[in-house]
């Protein structure tokens, strides 16, 4: 299979500041990659090189087989973008705003209307084809910013949050129509910092930490790697009950310390469980869970705020 | 150290050849037309008043007091130079605040150039559609002034092309402008220092034969001087000479400057 995107030693540096800070990763063709992090981990700065926004400082980029720098028209003109933040013409309608963006592709109106209607079917915007764009909710916008990103049939779509903002049912709508685009062969790119959405969508994904790429895999592999299978997780315990719990360190691989919580990472929980819980006689304050990509997250970078 | 030293080798010149296709740039003409077309028929309507006002308060009000000017009725001594102001006035709003707008709050240049657009075509079309806005001025305004009987030569047919020339320029000067200022209120500075003395001492109101000579070097070097100019020998002088001296100017002016906003677009946006 030939990939759609591969750097190597990807390197971005805005004058002293070095956003991107020599990343290896590739995309193949047809699966979804996701670009996990922190604010100002530097995965928009990745998404701005990959859809040829942002010039790369150092290292190698290839996206659809082409050079970024000599390819640069061509590659945009097979990709889908949808930026963090709107940028709609404001002062017409829903459907001329497709129309609009796809004679940027040389798409003319006969082409371009018939698709515009469907992609407006697709996202569930058809009885909004003539509202002008400051009547559309913040879901709304979104899902006709995804459908114009649509407008050239792109095999390269690249989503930075594609759902920051969104209430659940804009975000689960969302999801599913990027799940369909992914069975019809469109590859996938997105960056979150949305862990339940990174498991939704991603094939594979990478956690960025400070320009860096800390770990690479599928979600279930990353949370085999990284972290136990099994969390134990103990809210607001007694002075005297955290001196008995912390007698019970040695049986869990990893035990993590929060104002109001202790958190126990095992692979035996339900032993570690029922230990737990003689300490603890109120069973509201004792919780048995599987290891999520959040636990993996937190622990590679950490809990402090990062900006 | 590495770093500065990179930076200043991929900062691009102003002066250097722009990546820039004129078909994606009729793309972008093509998106400030469609918007233009809701709104035109708000907008034709003042563009239709301000210019009778003009002639009607400065050229018949005024003019009463003035027996002649040069030679030549007051009305007939304003109307060209108003021609050309229109001209400027029609594409400067548009390249300074609807394009700083545009470029700043409403994110479409970023939007544009997800396409296959480069930032450079982007320029072009703002600069086509500037001087499509100044040509639309200019013109309704001279057909208007023409109703007044303030046309004297035969060489005014070709005034749409000087407008068209005009407008290119204020179009390429603006915009230029809009891509070097941090913030929209910079403006106040173009305009009070740049747009409005120019209408004040380019010889459309008065003429500038009896001031000192100082007055004149400054007045050669403001580019309204030239398009008023240009316009009088259209459309009152017939004086084709002057005509092309005036022409050239601008021409010479345009072309040099021509790459300008196109090259600080790239250094403004693309980062």
């Amino acid at each position: 299979m030939s990939s759609a995107v591969l750097a190597r030693g990807l390197t971005k540096r805005f004058g002293e500041l070095e956003a991107v800070r020599g990343i290896d990763f590739q995309v193949d063709e047809r699966e979804c990659f996701g670009f996990l992090g922190p604010n100002g981990a530097g995965k928009t700065t990745t998404m701005r090189m990959i859809s040829c926004a942002s010039p790369v400082t150092a290292g190698e980029l290839s996206v659809l087989g082409l050079d970024p720098v000599a390819g640069g028209r061509d590659i945009k003109r097979r990709t889908g973008v949808l930026p963090q933040e709107y940028n709609l013409d404001e002062e017409v309608s829903v459907l001329e705003n497709l129309v609009i963006y796809a004679r940027y592709f040389d798409i003319g109106t006969r082409t371009s209307r018939p698709r515009a209607e469907e992609l407006l079917e697709f996202m569930q915007l058809t009885d909004k084809r003539d509202w002008r764009v400051p009547r559309l909710s913040g879901g709304m916008k979104r899902r006709l910013m995804i459908a114009r990103a649509l407008m050239n049939q792109p095999e390269l779509l690249v989503l930075d949050e594609p759902t920051t903002g969104l209430d659940p049912q804009a975000r689960h709508l969302v999801w599913e129509k990027l799940r369909s685009l992914k069975r019809e062969g469109v590859t996938l790119l997105l960056t979150t910092h949305y862990m339940d959405e990174a498991a939704q969508l991603c094939d594979r994904l990478v956690i960025m930490h400070e320009g860096r790429i800390l770990v690479e895999g599928s979600p279930r592999e990353m949370i085999a790697k990284e972290t136990s299978p099994q969390v134990v997780e103990v809210f607001d315990p007694s002075a005297e009950q955290q001196r008995e719990l912390a007698t019970l360190e040695g049986l869990a691989d990893r035990v993590e310390r929060l104002v109001d919580r202790w958190l126990f990472y095992t692979g035996d929980g339900d032993a570690l469980f029922a230990k737990v819980r003689s300490i603890m006689p109120d069973a509201a304050s004792v919780w048995l869970r599987g290891a999520t990509l959040e636990d993996v997250f937190l622990m590679l970078t950490g809990r402090g705020l990062l900006e | 150290m590495s770093v500065a030293t990179e930076a200043r080798h991929s900062a691009p010149t102003v002066l250097r050849r722009p990546d820039v296709r004129l078909g994606s740039a009729i793309r972008l003409w093509q998106r400030n037309a469609s918007i233009y077309r809701r709104t035109y028929k708000m907008n034709i309507l003042p563009n239709f008043f301000e210019p009778v006002i003009y002639l009607l308060a400065m050229g018949l009000g005024l003019g009463r007091y003035l027996s002649s000017v040069q030679g030549v009725k007051y009305i007939d001594f304003i109307a060209h130079g108003l021609v050309a102001t229109s001209t400027m006035f029609g594409t400067s709003f548009e390249v300074t605040f609807n394009c700083f707008v545009k470029m700043q709050f409403g994110r479409v240049y970023e939007a544009a150039t997800a396409t296959p657009l480069s930032i450079e075509d982007v320029g072009l079309g703002e600069l086509l559609w500037g001087t499509t806005r100044a040509t639309i001025y200019g013109v309704l305004f001279f057909l208007i002034a023409t109703a007044f009987g303030v046309v004297h030569s035969w060489l005014a047919v070709f005034v749409p092309l000087a407008v068209v020339a005009i407008g290119l320029m204020f179009s390429v000067i603006g915009l230029s402008f809009t891509a070097l200022i941090p913030l929209i209120d910079f403006f106040t500075y173009y305009w009070t220092l740049f747009i409005t003395p120019m209408f004040m001492f380019s010889g459309i109101f008065f003429p500038l034969s009896r001031l000192t000579d100082w007055i004149h070097v400054i007045a050669w070097f403001m580019p309204l001087y030239h398009g008023a100019n240009l316009l009088r020998a259209l459309m009152l002088t017939g004086d084709a000479g002057a005509a092309l001296a005036s022409a050239a100017w601008i021409v010479v002016v345009t072309a040099g400057l021509f790459v300008v906003p196109l090259n600080l677009l790239h250094r403004r946006l693309v980062r």
